[in-house]
């Protein structure tokens, strides 16, 4: 078991013949993802990588039964790249877009949750299930197939989280990475939730950073929720209020969002926080006593 | 992207909001010239810069004599105006806005955010005009009427009608408030607005709802698609580095520290960061390289670093996930050489080609510190740059 994505989940990929699309579509596909096709519009009938291309997400869906949607397309395109793989059923779009307008996602998030879709992303690493399906930039080879569910805002956050479970030997059960976007498809709550659920996931660890209220929603569903053992992190304790960092949705407003609040949420919540990042997996080992 | 005053205020008037009239002037002569074109025999004169609490350092003022209008012009353009919300060294002046002086009645607070966990466009509105909504939100939370926006259907004349009734508005003025509260909606949509704030939204003695004051901060990333209001941005209003930072694709913060950060991802960024403090250092910056990090990044961002003068050591933290770390390693090697580093430099590599990586280093003529662990790294750059 894992969350969102195994073996067997087909993937398709919009923006599939650009640099990005081509780049890590190869990557996935070396991975042993179960990519079946790609979309560029205008360019449907050829061939590309060894898989069909499509104009449309559609004809992709009716031609492979597709159920997963990749997104590189740039940001001025994304919304429209969102609507089209929902409008044509599929059931989980990874949108790694960068940039994309934030009164664009407020749209994209209002039609995709009325549809019952469910969006990781956008301005994300993607997702993976080690062994079996990469959806997205990481790095694969960093991944073990194990027993600890991972969600963050932080590409290179997580691969820090990942890297440090590897090398404990614990691996992982699937890795989210949801964005640093002020306005993400999926949260930290929708992720946690999957990983109560899922039984290969024995621990949990959810590294969060400056900016908005999500960890502290997540702290009060974790303790209302969650079973399992939490390990958190939040990144930006010594970010200065109103400067955004980095990631669009990185930023201390009107004295809200700091990481003083979040570490102080969480831990209220029982959850077992760790001040240095270099820490996570000792302290995901005392915790669990593996 | 934030916007002056007078620019919101040109936004503003496109929408068919009520603004007072005014021009922005560079100069003494010609604030007299615009009070004499707007006309009247009392002005407000502001002060452009972005940031709030201008009224309290004295950059607003009301004024009936050319000799007032010169003797503000005189004392303001050109400095830098430090106000509560600024740091010591304040915003530049470079720009002053002269206005018709309205009689108000009453002050109200309106402003749009959007708001994060409703993922929804939000108006607030308060009787607390003049005041910073921040305290109010945390003295008197009560007083904070809202309105949320449906994506999809967008804005209706009843939400703000009800406002207008709980703010005690009343006869011609609900309906006022109705128009304005449609019109900055439109106004948030269609310019991909990040944040409004009228403080104060006033009751004028004549009865009339008006926009006494105006604050307009645009998405960034729609930029591509706003480019009228992207002409608008005022450079001497940003931080210099993080502008020259941001046209190599670096995002780049300057903190208060003598560490300087070299790091790849913002989340990374910070934690590196929050890792040098813990360890009892301080960092000078924020900065992410990219995903894509290659010389030419690699070398600006070593110049952006070094041109803050109190930089006493680097740290270079890099997890290679699209970027393989002995290109890394290249760029570090041939911008030591560009730039001409004089303080150490300690890097750390993990990830893809790391250990390919950490040979380059080693092999090379120049004094690189290669660390064996992102802790290692810290504690060496730690005592590199004198400890605390």
């Amino acid at each position: 078991m894992s969350i969102l994505i195994d073996q067997s989940t087909k993937v398709i990929c919009q923006g599939f013949t650009g640099s990005q699309g081509t780049l890590h579509s190869e990557q996935s596909i070396a991975y042993g993802t179960k990519m079946v096709g790609g979309i560029t519009p205008g360019k449907g009938g050829q061939e590309h990588l060894g898989l069909p291309v499509f104009d449309t997400v559609r004809e992709a869906v009716e031609t492979t039964g597709a159920e997963a949607s990749v997104i590189y397309v740039p940001a001025p395109f994304a919304k429209d790249g969102m609507l089209e793989a929902a409008a044509a059923g599929i059931k989980l779009i990874v949108c790694i877009t960068e940039g994309v307008p934030t009164l664009d996602m407020l749209v994209v998030k209002a039609s995709l949750d009325a549809q019952g879709v469910r969006l990781i992303g956008p301005n994300c690493p993607g997702v993976i299930t080690p062994g079996e399906c990469k959806i997205g930039i990481m790095p694969g080879d960093i991944h073990l197939p194990g027993k600890v569910g991972i969600v963050s805002r932080s590409g290179t956050l997580t691969y820090e989280a990942v890297k440090q479970t590897t090398d404990l030997g614990f691996g992982q059960s699937s890795c989210v990475g949801i964005g640093g976007d002020p306005i993400p498809g999926s949260n930290f709550i929708d992720i946690l939730g999957m990983f109560e659920d899922d039984p290969q996931t024995e621990a949990i660890v959810m590294v969060g950073e400056i900016g908005g209220t999500a960890e502290e929603e997540a702290a009060e569903f974790i303790q209302s929720n969650i079973s399992k053992p939490v390990v958190g992190y939040i990144a930006g304790v010594t970010a200065p209020p109103g400067k955004r960092m980095g990631h669009a949705g990185a930023i201390i407003a009107g004295g809200k969002g700091t990481a003083e609040e979040k570490f102080a949420s969480l831990q209220a919540a029982g959850v077992s926080t760790v001040e240095s990042l270099a820490d996570i997996g000792k302290t995901l080992q005392e915790l669990t006593g593996w | 992207m934030n916007l002056h005053e007078y620019q919101a205020k040109q936004l503003f008037a496109e929408y068919g909001l009520p603004v007072s009239q005014g021009v922005a002037v560079d100069t003494a002569e010609e604030a007299v010239a615009a009070a004499k074109e707007i006309g009247g025999d009392k002005w407000v004169i502001k002060a452009q810069v972005h940031a709030g609490g201008r009224g309290k350092a004295g950059g607003v003022k009301l004024v009936s004599s050319d000799d007032e209008i010169r003797e503000f012009a005189d004392r303001f353009v050109g400095t830098n105006l430090v106000t509560f919300q600024t740091d010591e060294k304040g915003q530049p002046v470079s720009k002053i806005y002269v206005e018709t002086c309205t009689d108000i009645e009453r002050e109200l607070y309106l402003g749009a955010v959007i708001d994060r966990s409703t993922q929804r466009v939000t108006f607030m509105a308060s009787t607390e005009g003049g005041v910073e909504i921040e305290k109010v939100a945390e003295e008197t939370p009560e007083k904070i009427l809202r309105a949320t926006i449906d994506p999809m259907t967008g804005a209706s004349s009843y939400q703000g009608r009800d406002i207008a009734f709980q703010l005690g508005l009343k006869g011609k003025q609900v309906n006022q408030f109705a128009n304005v509260f449609m019109r900055l909606a439109r106004l948030f949509d269609e310019r991909d607005i990040a944040l409004i704030e009228i403080n104060p939204l006033v009751v004028t003695t004549d009865g009339d709802i008006h926009c006494l004051d105006a604050k307009l901060s645009i998405d960034s990333n729609a930029l591509y698609r706003q480019k009228h209001i992207g002409e608008m941005r005022d450079h001497s209003q940003e931080d210099e580095r993080e502008n020259q930072a941001s046209e190599f694709n670096l995002n780049y913060v300057a903190l208060e520290g003598n560490i300087g950060c070299m790091v790849n991802g913002a989340g990374l960024a910070m934690g590196t960061m929050d890792l040098v403090k813990l360890h009892g250092g301080q960092p000078a910056n924020f900065l992410d390289v990219g995903g894509g990090a290659n010389k030419e990044a690699v070398s600006e961002a070593f110049k952006i670093i070094l041109s803050d003068e109190g930089v006493k050591a680097v740290l270079i933290n890099i997890f290679g996930g699209i970027v393989r770390c002995d290109i890394i390693a290249e760029g570090i090697i041939g911008a030591v050489k560009d730039v001409g580093v004089s303080v150490p430099v300690v890097v750390r590599f993990e990830g893809n080609n790391a250990a390919l990586g950490v040979k380059t280093l080693a092999e090379s003529d120049v004094d690189i510190i290669a660390a064996t662990s992102l802790t290692d790294a810290v504690e060496q750059v730690v005592k590199a740059a004198g400890g605390e």
